[in-house]
């Protein structure tokens, strides 16, 4: 299936690329970039790596370990095509999951209660970092840094020592697997195994498609599209630029705040050290994914093939044996880096063709 | 009573007037900690002369230890004020480029060995190779943003990623540790100085930067490139090569801090040194009141900034406030700070003021 | 209100920092009426536009609007939208990461959903009816800079508005364009829709204008029927006092004297740019006052783009009095004594955030290098010479140069580069969207310029301009050098005739 799929995304991309190119918008142009590399390098790991690639269990399982990622990366475009960025994602994230620590172990809460705390603390970050950086004008990196700062000094304020969440219902909700129909995989037993993934995965999926929906399809998306493009001529073009800032970033808090519990949900414990690095790994996905910092660019599918490529790169670096810590750093670090170069290069030779022509 | 309403005026236009002057900001926010302090507890600035555990006499005191510490992130503030001034971002890999600056003054230090009886090779060596490398890695960044035209946060979020590992790798994850007394000199006092070498080597940077900014026009060319590339380039000045400089100067500025880091514990812990100093350096550049979008910049104001910073930070651990914890308060004073700082707060509060000081004449007439 | 009037703003006050920029200012506007807002740059037109569409807040006044019994209250542009107020500004304020069909309906359509197909449909269709060459799905980047401005004009006319605002919508059009944007808005006129036409250009005024309404200085001059008041009274009015004659400027200066056998102070053979211009010659003496001339897009910028460098060069050779010399990049030119000032002010020209001596001294600080920088004395006599010099208006030299009227910068710019001693200067489009008192200076200028030595290549998009200063043209076609005039050749008639020529073969 993927294979098909790469050739498909190859065709597109190389019929007549001096022509296509040109009259690709930027968007759709980074996007096609960013879902040939992952394929490339996904079919690359099958044929190099050998056969644990072929397993859907390995796929599923990246799926599985960065549905709170995805979530946290979806939020961070949103607000990185407005023109903004939001580091505290990875700090509200490790906030939501010690206050549901607490809140499930200390104080016996149901699960949907915790539920609700998470929404209600992504929300608070949100509401209030927006209103900093959309009415009194504050640079989003400040706000957002200073509200890392507080999300992670916050945490250790809750609870200072990490532990074990061993609240019953809670321990039930995170062991739930949900079988993927037509997946498996004969293991080393010979008997057949069904591939499963969490919850959070549904919500991580359900997460990318309302956001694609929303940005494709609705005023409120173009807005932000249009707020990101040019500021100045999104006011005069009649959108309210301040109510839209305020909302990229309210709903990039409250998406940081579902992430926090869905990794919560995966980890099954609380930590101040928890999410650590995540808002960068988020920024990373994000620039994998074709949404560019200067704001106006991006797209949430990209968005979820960049979380993707990010973490199979890892994957393919801890099974080539290369396990030391600092090889992840790395290679993530050489990614980032070759997707950066590629993305400037193209949109570079893309304004010279643009420019021959007029 | 007409005397008297002159000098008003007088007074409430200056009050004005400063209220728009850059340098406000950080002072402002210097004046509202050190009055805290005062009225919490007046012994914080109580300076006391003894010996340390080397028999060396020593000043220590919270107002000491804010000279001493402020010293790192006073050194990064200059060379972040520059980068922020010409490309318009902040170089977020800095801490993780002391890690790895001061890591290469360790391996050259102990060669292979990790725990040298002896210096591998005079500590001048080791520093200077580490500025090279530190500024091979500001490099780096200076080609990503320069020539490539990558923003400079996501340009730097390459090094900062890899950073910490390429320190590790460097000395082969392995904790090198110093005997040799006199490399933590640079870290600590000198034998018969009784102020920590730290300050010495922050005001000799700030002296050297006084003069960089006097006898040349890097102020210029960094404000120009920063305002107005275009213009700039037409201008005869080659904006690429000059947002290139301003990185590799920040490189020469972490190399810097980076070996007072590693004096301080004749050693490091890759993970951890300075951590989070990268948030810091922005802070103390935006607390100086420079625009983080770039263009005109105040040098000594980000300076300050960066005392401020200090400041803030010992005077929560004066109160016992957890090291983890810290960053919350922090957070919260910075946007405080930030928040009061903003256009839209001042002019509604010199209004406020203005309003003040008019019911006051209202009052006295009647 | 008066009869028929469907706008009208009463005892406009506005001020900013250390600027009253309006104070009561009265203006009202008729159903079917072209009503031209006439001044110089700094009298407060762009400030009253910009209170009537809600960008800044006025201090005071009041602004009806027909059929509405209290002043309306107009905050933020969205107010004025809905209002029925819609407007085209100068400066393109679209999206260019949207498509052209968003850019047109962005921000004025009501639900929470985008139907794409309708959307499109609907753009195309506009877009068909007023001629524009571009597809409703293109990415508005894509589009040239006069096809996105007609696309904000396609957009503001689809609004059903009542009051349709234009300022200075033509300065990137060429001459068709305008043309075609007149007859739209003759179209709207007759449609009962009232129209403020703001522009530099009197021509244009003549021709489509019903009334003009002229402010100086933040003031209200008065408001006139365009039959009543002749061209020379507008420019009188504008400027507060009697025109001296412009025909006269040429015969006031002297003519270097031109020596026999002297090498072209400057001569390029086969240059040719990456900004997708033909190869061209070019040389000019010392002394001389030459132009480029040719409809807008024809390559004048990008011809002396390329002899300073500013371009990428791509080939050809370039001599200095007879020497070869090799010229990659601005600085090159400037040792070379070469000062280009550039078409676009903004973009190009000043460092906003800069003060006004820094602009002034910055040409030549990078010249004498690095490590030399001005003493603060010597900045300051070079910027207070140059400041009296050409009559800058500035409350001092450390004012930031942003906060200058559009002349003053541009006269800002000019000191910066006569500073430098220029052997040859490039003037680009220097008079565009400046004052008619300033375009005099500056035209003077260069005649005194060059009747002292200098060899100065002057670039306007307005034919007497040019035929007043310069003794030889060179005409511009499609990117390519078509022509030579000079002597008797140098009439309206004769460029006309040589612009359009192609047509002809």
């Amino acid at each position: 299936m993927s294979e098909s799929k790469q050739s498909a995304g190859k065709k597109s991309s190389g019929a007549g690329i001096g022509s296509k190119i040109a009259n690709m918008t930027d968007t759709n142009l980074l996007l096609t970039i960013t879902v040939v590399v992952f394929f490339a390098m996904y079919i690359g790991a099958i044929v190099f790596q050998g056969k644990g690639f072929l397993k859907p269990q390995t796929f599923f399982n990246i799926l599985n370990a960065n549905a709170a990622l995805i979530i946290a990366s979806c939020g961070m475009s949103l607000v990185m095509i407005t023109g903004g960025i939001d580091i505290s994602v990875g700090g509200v994230a490790a906030l939501v999951s010690m206050c549901c620590a607490v809140f499930l172990d200390f104080h016996d809460g149901s699960v949907f209660m915790a539920a609700v705390i998470a929404l209600a603390i992504g929300l608070a970050f949100g509401a209030v970092q927006g209103f900093l950086v959309a009415y009194l004008e504050i640079q989003p990196f400040i706000v957002t840094l200073a509200g890392m700062f507080f999300a992670r000094g916050m945490t250790t304020i809750v609870n200072t020592n990490p532990f074990n969440v061993e609240n019953p219902e809670f321990v039930a909700v995170k062991e739930t697997r949900i079988i993927v129909p037509g997946f498996g995989s004969v293991n080393k037993l010979g008997n057949y195994v069904n591939a499963y993934i969490e919850i959070g995965v549904l919500v991580a999926i359900v997460t990318v498609i309302v956001l694609f929906a929303v940005l494709r399809w609705t005023k409120l998306g173009r807005g932000f599209y249009a707020v990101g493009g040019n500021s100045q001529s999104a006011l005069m073009l009649g959108i309210n630029v301040k109510k839209t800032k305020f909302l990229s970033h309210l709903l990039c808090g409250l998406l940081a705040g579902i992430g926090g519990f869905v990794y919560f949900m995966h980890v099954g414990s609380g930590s101040a050290s928890h999410a650590s690095g995540m808002e960068m790994n988020a920024i990373a996905s994000s620039i994998i994914g074709g949404t560019m910092l200067t704001g106006g660019v991006g797209n949430i599918i990209g968005t979820f093939f960049g979380v993707l490529s990010l973490s199979t790169i890892q994957n393919i670096v801890s099974s080539a044996g290369l396990d030391q810590a600092w090889w992840t750093g790395i290679t993530i670090a050489a990614m980032l880096c070759l997707f950066l170069v590629i993305q400037s290069v193209v949109m570079a030779r893309k304004k010279m063709a643009l420019r021959a022509k007029v | 009573m007409e005397n008297k309403e002159m000098k008003k005026t007088g007074v409430s236009q200056m009050f004005r007037s400063l209220l728009s002057r850059q340098i406000f900001i950080p002072i402002a926010a210097l004046l509202l900690l050190a009055v805290f302090n005062l009225v919490t507890d007046p012994s914080f600035y109580k300076i006391t002369f003894g010996y340390n555990s080397a028999g060396d006499p020593v000043l220590s005191g919270y107002l000491m230890t804010i000279l001493d510490y402020g010293s790192e992130l006073a050194i990064l503030a200059i060379g972040m004020t520059l980068v922020t001034a010409a490309t318009g971002g902040q170089d977020i890999s800095v801490g993780a480029a002391i890690a790895i600056s001061g890591s290469v003054v360790l391996r050259v230090l102990c060669g292979t060995n990790s725990r040298p009886e002896t210096l591998q090779a005079p500590i001048i060596v080791a520093f200077l190779i580490s500025c090279v490398v530190a500024m091979m890695f500001g490099a780096f960044n200076g080609v990503l943003v320069a020539y490539f035209r990558i923003q400079p946060m996501v340009a730097t979020l390459i090094l900062f990623t890899a950073g910490r590992s390429i320190a590790a790798w460097i000395n082969n994850n392995e904790l090198p540790i110093i005997s040799e007394p006199s490399f933590g000199y640079f870290g600590g006092f000198i034998p018969g100085i009784p102020v920590p070498t730290p300050f010495f080597i922050a005001a000799a940077c700030m002296a050297v930067t006084a003069l960089l900014l006097r006898f040349t026009n890097l102020g210029l060319y960094t404000q120009a490139v920063g305002i107005n590339e275009n213009s700039s380039r037409l201008n005869g000045l080659n904006p690429a090569f000059i947002k290139f400089l301003t990185f590799v100067l920040l490189g020469l500025c972490v190399a810097v801090a980076g070996l007072i880091k590693v004096s301080r514990l004749s050693s490091i812990n890759y993970s951890v040194i300075a951590k989070d100093i990268e948030m810091d350096a922005i802070l103390a550049v935006a607390l100086g009141g420079n625009a983080l979008s770039g263009g005109k910049f105040n040098m000594a104001a980000s300076i300050l900034g960066a005392y401020v910073i200090q400041f803030l930070t010992t005077t929560l651990y004066k109160f016992n406030v957890q090291s983890d914890a810290l960053s919350a308060y922090k957070a919260v004073v910075v946007i405080v700070l930030v928040v009061l700082s903003t256009p839209v707060v001042r002019e509604w509060l010199s209004a406020l003021w203005k309003n003040v000081s008019r019911g006051q004449q209202g009052k006295e007439a009647a | 209100m008066r009869e028929n009037a469907i706008l009208e703003m009463r005892n406009i006050h506005k001020s900013f920092p250390g600027v009253r920029a309006l104070q009561g200012v009265d203006f009202t506007l008729c159903e079917g009426e072209i009503h031209a807002l006439m001044g110089e740059n700094g009298a407060g037109k762009s400030t009253l536009i910009k209170v009537l569409t809600g960008v800044y807040g006025k201090d005071e006044g009041q602004i009806f609007l027909k059929g509405m019994e209290k002043a309306a209250m107009i905050r933020s542009p969205q107010d004025a939208q809905r209002l029925g107020i819609s407007t085209v500004y100068q400066e393109i304020t679209l999206c260019p990461n949207l498509s052209v069909a968003e850019n047109m309906y962005i921000g004025r359509t009501s639900g929470f959903c985008q139907n794409w197909k309708k959307m499109n449909e609907d753009a195309d269709k506009i877009l068909t009816s007023l001629d524009i060459p571009a597809k409703a799905s293109q990415q508005l980047a894509s589009c040239s800079i006069a096809v996105q401005q007609m696309v904000a004009i396609a957009r503001a006319v689809d609004m059903d508005c009542k009051v349709l605002i234009l300022d200075e919508p033509t300065s990137s059009l060429d001459e068709q364009e305008v043309e075609k944007l007149f007859g739209l808005m003759r179209d709207l006129k007759a449609r009962g829709v009232g129209i403020i036409f703001v522009t530099h250009f009197l021509d244009q005024v003549y021709e489509v204008c019903d009334k003009i309404t002229v402010l100086r200085d933040g003031k209200l001059v008065g408001e006139y029927e365009i039959e009543t008041l002749p061209r020379v009274q507008l420019v009188s009015k504008m400027l507060g006092k009697e025109l001296d004659d412009m025909s006269d400027i040429r015969d006031e200066s002297l003519v270097y004297e031109q020596k026999n056998g002297e090498a072209p102070v400057f001569e390029a053979e086969g240059l040719v740019s990456n900004a997708g211009i033909k190869p061209f010659d070019f040389y000019i003496n010392k002394g001389e006052v030459n132009g480029f001339t040719g409809l807008l897009g024809s390559g004048r910028s990008e011809c002396v783009r390329a002899i300073f460098g500013a371009d990428r060069v791509l080939g050809g050779t370039m001599k200095k009095n007879g020497n070869v010399v090799k010229i990659t990049k601005p600085i090159d030119a400037m040792r070379n004594g070469i000062a280009y000032l550039p078409e676009d002010r903004k973009r190009d020209g000043i460092v906003g955030d800069l003060s006004v001596r820094e602009n002034i001294i910055l040409a030549l600080q990078v010249l004498k290098g690095f490590f030399k920088p001005f003493t603060k004395a010597e900045a300051n006599q070079f910027a207070e010479e140059y400041i009296k010099l050409l009559g800058i208006k500035t409350a001092s030299a450390d004012t930031p140069i942003k906060s200058l009227s559009g002349g003053n910068q541009q006269k800002a710019i000019l000191a910066r580069w006569l500073l430098t001693h220029p052997e040859y200067l490039i003037l680009d489009e220097p008079t565009r969207g400046i004052d008619v008192g300033t375009k005099i200076d500056i035209q003077k200028l260069v005649l005194k310029l060059a009747s002292e030595g200098m060899s100065v290549t002057f670039i306007s998009s307005e034919t007497d301009e040019m035929l007043r200063t310069c003794s030889r043209l060179i005409v511009m076609r499609d990117r390519k050098v078509v022509g030579g005039l000079s002597g008797q050749d140098l009439t309206q008639s004769k460029i006309m005739s040589t612009i359009a020529g192609g047509e002809k073969e």
